[in-house]
């Protein structure tokens, strides 16, 4: 398979990461011009029309104050995904920094840092993310860094497996004798050859993100009532699950359908080729 | 040590919960956010509260001692069972988490049942079936489980069982009935883990040359695939126990809280939304044991199972 694959081929093939990448796209443009697909108010409804189904209208429905629930969704996509970011940063930032120095100083540096990351992975994600949680006090940020601290542990120990296969290679040994200080040869020559599979970890967090951010929003420890969040918005239909479906269905559907997309989009980043 | 492998063992668990403890102090009570403060917001009636009655409450709750000397204070009394009081219910913590653990652990038991035979049968069928289109919707499937939201599937579960078909209730947490739905939420993530780790393990314990050499006697398919395939490849499956408990409890949190049950994760829903620090860091130790008790036993079990292994050498890591 020598010959180069041209992307539009690449992708027809792929109708699904296609449709992906779409989605992807789609929820990013929402987080950054939420207007471009709704012109209708998140936060104040009109009564007269409070409890709609699904219509031209209103495509999602609207609540039980009468406010479009698409726009609603449209307009959280900022938040959730501003917190998806986030905790995906803290926990590929602090967590490959933390593998870096363990792996790379050694000693008993790495083994002070390693047994935290072992108890870090002692207690399940979502309780750890809670007990910050506790403690940061609630709102979109601190759910975000809260998530992003659960997850650092596995950054750090990918990153500490890399640095070590890294570090014994023959090239990290010439830049060494031929005098870099330990600076250059950690930026120049260890660090670009360790980040592949750190990168591509990341991408699969951001799937794992965006469900373990919304699962906090809805457990209301996310934005305040009346700003949107996907999450939120899910738990805002609870009390009308008889009455009113498109409350809850349509934002769920479209926390999953991102995951989804995220997932696809990182499979095919890891290295999946024609 | 050596010649105490088992002693060794107990050991590690014993640090690993002593760590947890440490670390879920520094997260409630080293980071910044004030539990008297909270306290005094949320019962009575917030900044009125006058500068005296916060030192009061701070030196109830041996907040002015030196951090060294809070964490020992606290270490001891954890180790007696004590966590200290509910700021919220002002009960003890521990009898509190106690308490809510019965119905945590009957939805949960149910979820790992329904969690091993789909998740494991899903596996089993997609790597066994010879039809192209089958195989390949069966192991599509563990993928998409772990990437819908509980809480969603949840209330979709409860629109279409409760309120359409009538089947189970919504909400609620007396009789058999009510476990139904709980459970199938809870063993949704779970399943889809043990199915995605138990149908890559059969793949490669397909690929293995012993596997060549059983059909070449003439074994038929379904021998090789559940006499010997699967005896392989479910054991190391089995070192996923200690990360599903965990899966469980964190995800009764969710799940208990849609469908309105009491249990563990509702009570742990509460202490957060009440930063009630003592019940929280009693959740986050609970956890941790339930997660190191477990591996110990599989450790332990581990060599029983497959004669390859002896406690002295390291069980295969999972995941």
């Amino acid at each position: 398979m020598s010959e180069a694959v041209l992307p539009q081929r690449f992708l027809i093939r792929r109708p699904g990461l296609l449709l992906s990448g779409l989605i992807l796209a789609a929820v990013l443009a929402a987080a950054f011009a939420p207007t471009l697909f709704t012109g209708q108010d998140p936060i104040t409804g009109v009564p007269s029309e409070r409890l709609q189904g699904p219509s031209l209208a209103h495509l999602f429905g609207t609540d039980e104050t009468g406010r479009d629930v698409f726009a609603r969704v449209v307009h959280g996509a900022g938040l959730s995904l501003r917190a998806t970011v986030l905790a995906v940063l803290v926990a590929f930032v602090a967590g490959s920094a933390l593998g870096l120095l363990a792996g790379f100083r050694g000693g008993w540096l790495d083994s002070v840092v390693m047994r935290i990351v072992d108890v870090l992975q002692a207690v399940p994600p979502i309780l750890l993310s809670l007990a910050l949680v506790t403690a940061l006090g609630f709102g979109t940020t601190n759910v975000a860094i809260a998530v992003g601290v659960a997850h650092l542990a596995s950054f750090a120990r990918l990153m500490r497996a890399e640095v070590l296969r890294v570090r014994s290679g023959v090239f990290v040994e010439a830049a060494r004798a031929s005098g870099v200080r330990w600076a250059g040869v950690l930026g120049r020559h260890v660090l670009p050859n360790a980040l592949g599979p750190v990168l591509v970890l990341a991408t699969v967090t951001v799937g794992i993100a965006v469900l373990e951010v919304s699962a906090l929003s809805f457990l209301g420890f996310g934005a305040s009532p009346p700003t949107p969040e996907w999450g939120a918005l899910v738990a805002g239909g609870r009390n009308f699950l008889a009455t009113a479906w498109w409350m809850t269905t349509f934002p769920g559907l479209t926390v999953a359908a991102v995951v989804l997309a995220a997932n696809r989009v990182s499979r095919a980043l890891d290295g999946e080729r024609s | 040590m050596k010649g105490f492998p088992l002693l060794r063992r107990i050991l590690q668990a014993v640090v690993v919960l002593w760590a947890a403890f440490t670390l879920s102090f520094v997260i409630l009570y080293l980071l910044p956010g004030d539990a008297v403060l909270t306290k005094l917001g949320s019962a009575e009636g917030g900044p009125s509260a006058s500068p005296a009655q916060i030192a009061a409450l701070r030196a109830e709750y041996g907040l002015n001692d030196p951090v060294i000397v809070q964490y020992g204070k606290h270490l001891l009394a954890a180790l007696h069972g004590d966590f200290g009081t509910s700021v919220a219910t002002g009960d003890d913590a521990t009898h509190q988490v106690l308490t809510a653990l019965p119905p945590t652990l009957a939805v949960s038991g149910l979820a790992l049942v329904l969690a091993i035979v789909f998740g494991g049968g899903i596996a089993v069928l997609g790597t066994f079936t010879r039809t192209r289109w089958v195989s390949q919707l069966l192991l599509s499937l563990p993928p998409l489980g772990t990437s819908l939201p509980t809480f969603w599937v949840g209330l979709l579960l409860i629109q279409l069982f409760s309120f359409q078909l009538r089947l189970f209730p919504a909400l609620g947490s007396t009789g058999f009935a009510s476990l139904v739905l709980p459970a199938v939420t809870l063993a949704l993530p779970t399943g889809a883990i043990i199915a995605q780790v138990l149908a890559k393990s059969l793949q490669t314990q397909l690929a293995e040359p012993y596997i060549e050499v059983v059909r070449a006697k003439g074994a038929s398919r379904r021998r090789v695939h559940f006499a010997h395939a699967l005896r392989n490849a479910g054991l190391p499956a089995l070192t996923l126990v200690g990360v599903v408990a965990g899966n469980l409890l964190a995800g009764s949190v969710v799940t208990e809280t849609v469908f309105s049950r009491d249990g563990l994760g509702r009570v742990t829903a509460a202490a957060v939304t009440a930063q009630d620090v003592p019940v929280v860091q009693a959740v986050i130790v609970l956890a941790a044991f339930f997660f190191v008790v477990l591996n110990l036993a599989v450790d332990l079990v581990y060599p029983l199972l497959d004669p390859r292994v002896s406690v002295r050498k390291e069980v295969p890591a999972h995941v």
